[in-house]
């Protein structure tokens, strides 16, 4: 059963869908149910992965599946190869965790064309998993495309008010970056066997093995950096985002959020960096900057907003960037603080997401002004809200701390040490934004009658928090078990992208690090 | 062989008094049960603080470690969840359990009624729990963990009354000042780890460690003075120390016994702390060690001359704080680290004793303006005054604070105020500018001081007429804690007499293996001085503390009509001061406001506009092509066959003439 784990975790919501398609349109909760049942049988599947003790020794991919697929003369292979190491096992994991919590969150949100939006979010959840476990870059590309179209349909049908313009911003923004991709993941198979290398389809493990001169690196790296910038987003190809996650039902943000961000991220550690070394040295300081400005300019703006799930998208850009700068640090300590801070971007956020859709679900709007004074009325959410709060702004012994503190430590370590002193202004500006717009809506008087009758949080609620509240304090507590499983990954990633120039192109903090001598 | 294995008992005992009034309290609803189970969890770390006190007494090793699990391991970065217990985690175990543990007791009945008590305990045991950390931590990460929780506690409490604007705003503003140290906390931070670690290859955050290493990064040197400064940056936020104090007077919208806990005895020295913690680091920078000084004597003068002209109680006092440790500030200037904790311990005492004692006569003027039907501000002096008749044991304990702090000799204040002031100048990084500028604010105390007593407990009863009848003293639940600071205020400075006054400075011989090597290390101490030098200066300080005291007399009991022409004859300085020196409204034109203006032009003119307007224009443009190119796209099938037909012919053509 180990032999196919992946193919088995990847396909069994596409199965569910499938079966979903014969149950009767009219009874919702059935739908709900089999569908929560589904995506919790996903994770089940997929927790095996968590205690495999293998990836804390090995940094290669495991549970490797490979299948011939489509062969077209000798021009054209690809094959269905796929496989998991410690850098894609946590997104992984992070996926078979979010889907049943967003689909549990759809209870009462959801009552328009039920089994269209299940389905759709079943097809989600195939799409982003395959993309998660591919080894082959064109069997990667098919998954990547294959996730927007459902959430374009769950944005456009689902949606709020502003929903069609959303939508197509969403599909425009991030189809124009996959057309470059598509064009550059063309270019490299040619190249690689124009070069006389045996290629069999498209796979990445031996891509890694091209030697591709540094001009040509240029272009093929931008074009993937685009693709992958508009997905995390990066300033300034951010502003789908914003429109995508106001008009966006609650379990559509929290997948865009959690999930669909990182493949930008995710993109970028395995494929970008480690295909094109020398590019990547090249547009550090530029990426970099780019990072640096996101994370001030997304708290700035999300100062401002009246909408809170706009300020919480806004916040979202700013999270990315320090993501975005751990990665670039081309450190350990970065590394591992940019992996650990999507994770902990994925709960936190996805959780004040799913905290906005309650305040939705109760009053139908989502302006901060039509709120104030709510702690006293909702005790249990009020304390809820206060904890992913200061996750988000990164308190210690919250998730956001270890990351944070990672990135910063680590881009300060590298060359961008300066990147790293204004990046820590982010921390300052976290706490302004959040806890203003936590004390507009939760402290205060209560001076809005339609807020007089608001209820707490229900039992299904809190079932839905309660996951999420656990892992703000296990990675804020006890991250280990999480740094163990990556920290092999990590360090390939890092002999690959930094290659023998090691010791010539980063301070001598690096020096210290095993491996890498 | 002496064991301190149960050291992780002492904050775990707040931390489950936290959670279990947080989590049931609710359901407990008696309020004698919530408050006994969090006077309890403090209690009880205190019984373990002073048996670990003593046992430390008669060690001779005097540093233990204690390490429980490994919490961040990433490459060079290595984190444990370690305790460091030495003298001085000791004494402030024992100042934070102690004065802790009164203040929960006071806390029972003062906050008797209010809604959310539970609530209340829960975030204070937290606070407890935070401190202790912070104290106890032996790596900059647990201290960090504990100097946020702690802040996370003073947002939680100084919102308590969270339905009142002003309180939310202060909380607000007292995490996000705090975090502007934080930012300074954690780029030392780096720094000091970085520079360690890539040039001297010892990569750590431990104390032990860093007091150990820090001379690798060679005395007077432009890193190390950076960090240092960093550092410095983040002891401001913590400590409220220009330029980061302004939070701190805000603060007083919380409960009262939090301010006397959180804003004065404890949380508020944790800034001092830190760098008593991190001695041999900056024993490095002499540059930084000055810039310290400075800070501290500016803040002393500055703050205390704002508490000249305050009329709320709870602001006099918060003032008078930022005052204080702007002295506690000064002494780790110019290297009397002694002094510094010394006056830490001190102040401890005796401005629990008068925030304490200012919630009693609040709790009783707002009982009284209560029951007699009147709004008037039950916080207001000028709504007071004659109150001693009516509350005795306030009485008595608040004016044996205030001597304490105004420095009267045999009190404990006396004794730590006068060795500040006596390094000030007498010390080796001392200078006599300083020592002026300290002494004029020990005057200016004793005068605020004297001011608040008299206009509180002296001369004519001003509140309404149908008040007074209602005005009773506090329950024993508030006077004994009162009595019990009261008395420390007293004897507390006994540890420290210096050689001076025939005293053995026990408290000196106990810090010694914190501070000792340092101050030997970098020769820092008292420059040679003669015995009539020395008890000049102490001759200078009183009679300074007992003009301040005196001219109160005159102001404010002899001839009460008095204040009042001065104010009128000094109409411009009085607002000013009355007013802060308008610092907040120019932090507002200067950081506040043109933030938000940045914030909507990014978002507004950037955002909306020019990215999406591009990206917008873009899609207009397309439009605009396809609408010529639809007119290609007719629908008709003969007119495709003439364009392939066409296009063929050309491609022909091109291949057959080339």
């Amino acid at each position: 059963m180990t032999d196919h784990l992946l193919s088995l975790m990847t396909f069994f919501p596409i199965l569910g869908m499938v079966a979903l398609l014969f149950l009767p349109k009219e009874n919702g909760n059935l739908i709900k149910g089999f569908t929560l049942v589904v995506t919790i049988i996903v994770f089940f599947i997929s927790l095996p992965l968590a205690f495999n003790d293998v990836f804390k020794t090995s940094a290669g991919m495991h549970y490797t599946e490979f299948v011939p697929w489509i062969s077209v003369g000798e021009f054209f292979t690809m094959n269905y190869s796929v496989g998991v190491d410690g850098i894609s096992l946590w997104l992984i994991l992070l996926t078979t965790f979010i889907m049943p919590i967003a689909i549990l969150s759809t209870w009462h949100a959801v009552d328009k064309n039920v089994k269209g939006f299940m389905a759709l979010a079943l097809l989600l959840e195939t799409a982003m998993l395959g993309a998660f476990i591919s080894l082959d870059l064109f069997l990667f590309y098919i998954f990547w495309e294959l996730m927007l179209i459902p959430m374009y349909f769950m944005i456009g049908i689902w949606g709020g008010k502003n929903r069609i313009y959303a939508a197509v911003k969403f599909f425009i923004f991030t189809a124009v970056g996959s057309l470059l991709m598509l064009v550059a993941v063309i270019y490299v198979y040619y190249y690689a066997i124009q070069s006389g290398i045996d290629m069999s389809g498209f796979s990445i493990t031996q891509f890694y093995q091209v030697a591709i001169p540094a001009e040509i690196q240029t272009w093929l790296f931008l074009a993937f950096a685009f693709s992958f910038a508009i997905k995390v987003p990066m300033f300034p190809v951010h502003t789908w985002l914003p429109d995508a996650h106001t008009e966006a039902p609650t379990a559509g943000s929290v997948i865009l959020a959690a999930i669909l961000l990182k493949m930008g991220t995710y993109g970028f550690l395995r494929f970008a960096m480690p295909l094109f070394p020398d590019a990547t040295h090249q547009f550090i300081p530029f990426l970099a900057l780019l990072s640096v400005i996101g994370i001030i300019y997304g708290a700035l703006v999300a100062m401002m907003q009246d909408d809170i799930k706009k300020l919480v998208a806004y916040s979202s850009v700013s999270h990315l960037g320090f993501v975005m700068l751990g990665v670039f640090a081309l450190n350990l300590q970065g590394l591992s603080g940019g992996m650990i801070q999507m994770i902990n971007h994925g709960i936190t956020t996805g959780a004040l997401f799913l905290i906005v859709g309650f305040l939705y679900e109760r009053r139908h709007t989502r302006e901060i002004a039509q709120f104030g004074g709510l702690a006293k009325r909702m005790p249990i959410f009020a304390t809820i809200f206060l904890i992913m709060t200061f996750s988000s702004i990164g308190l210690p012994g919250t998730n956001g701390f270890v990351g944070e503190f990672l990135i910063l430590m680590g881009a300060f370590e590298s060359q961008l040490r300066w990147f790293a002193v204004f990046a820590t202004t982010g921390v300052i500006l976290a706490a302004v934004y959040m806890l203003w717009m936590y004390q507009r809506v939760m402290f205060g008087e209560l001076k809005n009658p339609a807020n007089e009758k608001l209820k707490d949080l229900s039992g299904r609620e809190i079932a839905l928090m309660a996951p999420l509240l656990l892992f703000v304090f296990w990675i804020g507590l006890y991250p280990n078990p999480f740094f163990e499983k990556m920290t092999p990954a990590l360090e390939q990633l890092l002999q690959q992208v930094n290659g023998t120039e090691i010791v010539a192109m980063v301070e001598p903090a690096q020096i210290q690090l095993p491996e890498l001598k | 062989m002496h064991s301190y294995d149960y050291l992780w008992l002492i904050p775990l005992f707040p931390l489950l008094g936290a959670l279990i009034n947080g989590l049931l309290g609710k359901k407990i609803k008696n309020e004698t049960v919530i408050g006994a189970i969090g006077t309890l969890a403090i209690a009880s770390s205190f019984v373990i603080s002073v048996i670990y006190f003593f046992r430390l007494l008669g060690d001779s090793q005097k540093v233990h470690e204690q390490v429980i699990a490994s919490w961040i391991s990433v490459g060079t970065l290595q984190v444990d969840w370690g305790f460091l217990f030495d003298p001085l985690s000791a004494l402030m175990l024992l100042v934070v359990t102690g004065v802790g543990s009164l203040i929960h007791l006071y806390s029972i009945g003062y906050m008797h009624g209010e809604e959310g008590y539970y609530r209340y305990f829960s975030y204070l045991n937290l606070f407890c729990f935070s401190m202790l950390m912070l104290v106890l931590g032996n790596n900059a990460l647990v201290m960090f963990i504990g100097w946020e929780g702690v802040g996370l506690c003073s947002y939680l409490l100084i919102g308590y009354y969270f339905h009142k604007k002003s309180a939310g705003d202060a909380a607000k503003k007292a995490f996000v000042v705090n975090r502007v140290g934080d930012f300074g906390f954690l780029l030392g931070l780096f720094l000091l780890f970085w520079t360690l670690g890539s040039a001297h290859g010892v990569w750590t955050v431990n104390f032990v460690e860093i007091q150990a290493n820090a001379h690798l990064l060679g005395a007077g040197g432009a890193i190390v003075t950076a960090i240092t400064l960093l550092f410095f940056l983040g002891a401001t936020g913590k400590s409220a120390q220009i330029p980061l104090y302004t939070w701190l007077p805000d603060a007083m919208e919380g409960p009262t016994p939090v301010s006397a806990l959180i804003h004065a005895a404890t949380m508020v020295t944790a800034g001092v702390y830190m760098i008593a913690r991190m001695n041999g680091l900056f024993a490095m920078a002499p540059d930084t060690m000055m810039v310290i000084a400075i800070v501290g004597a500016a803040t002393a003068i500055f703050a205390a001359s704002i508490g000249l002209a305050q009329n709320d109680i709870k602001r006099v006092l918060a003032y008078s704080t930022v005052s204080q440790l702007g002295f506690m500030f000064l002494a780790v200037g110019v290297g009397a680290f002694t002094a510094g904790v010394f006056h830490l311990m001190t102040h401890a005492f005796f401005k629990a004793c008068l925030f304490l004692g200012s919630g009693s006569v609040i709790h009783a003027m707002h009982h009284a303006l209560h029951h007699a039907h009147v709004h008037d501000d039950p916080q207001d002096m000028r709504n007071m005054g004659g109150l001693r008749k009516h509350m005795p044991i306030t009485h008595i304990t608040f004016l044996v604070a205030t001597l304490a702090i105004a420095g009267v000799p045999l009190f404990s204040g006396f004794f730590s105020k006068d060795e500040i002031l006596h390094w000030a100048i007498g010390s080796t990084h001392g200078h006599w500018g300083l020592w002026l500028v300290a002494l004029f604010t020990a005057g200016l105390t004793a005068f605020y001081m004297f001011r608040l007593v008299f206009m509180t407990f002296y001369g004519q009863e001003r509140m309404v007429e149908k008040a007074k009848k209602h005005l009773h003293e506090s329950p024993a639940v508030i006077t004994i804690p009162l009595i019990v600071l009261a008395v420390l205020s007293v004897f507390g400075g006994y540890v420290g007499v210096p050689e001076l006054m025939w005293g053995a400075h026990r408290l000196e011989h106990f810090l010694d293996p914190v501070f000792g090597a340092t101050m030997a290390t970098y020769g820092i101490g008292m420059l040679p001085h003669s015995a009539a030098f020395e008890w000049g200066m102490v001759a200078a300080a009183v009679i300074v503390a007992t003009s301040g005291i005196l001219l109160a007399v005159f102001m404010y009991h002899m001839r009460p009509d008095l204040p009042g022409k001065v104010v009128a004859s000094f109409q411009g300085a009085y607002r000013t001061i009355h007013n802060k020196w308008y610092v907040d409204e120019i932090y507002d034109a200067l950081f506040v406001n043109p933030t938000k203006r940045l914030g909507t032009f990014l978002w507004k003119g950037f955002d909306v506009k020019g990215i999406d307007g591009i990206v917008n224009g873009l899609g207009k443009l397309v439009q605009l092509f396809s609408g010529a190119l639809r007119i290609t796209q007719s629908g008709l099938v003969h007119n495709y066959a003439l364009t392939m037909v066409l296009g063929m012919v050309v491609i022909v053509a091109f291949y057959v003439f080339r």
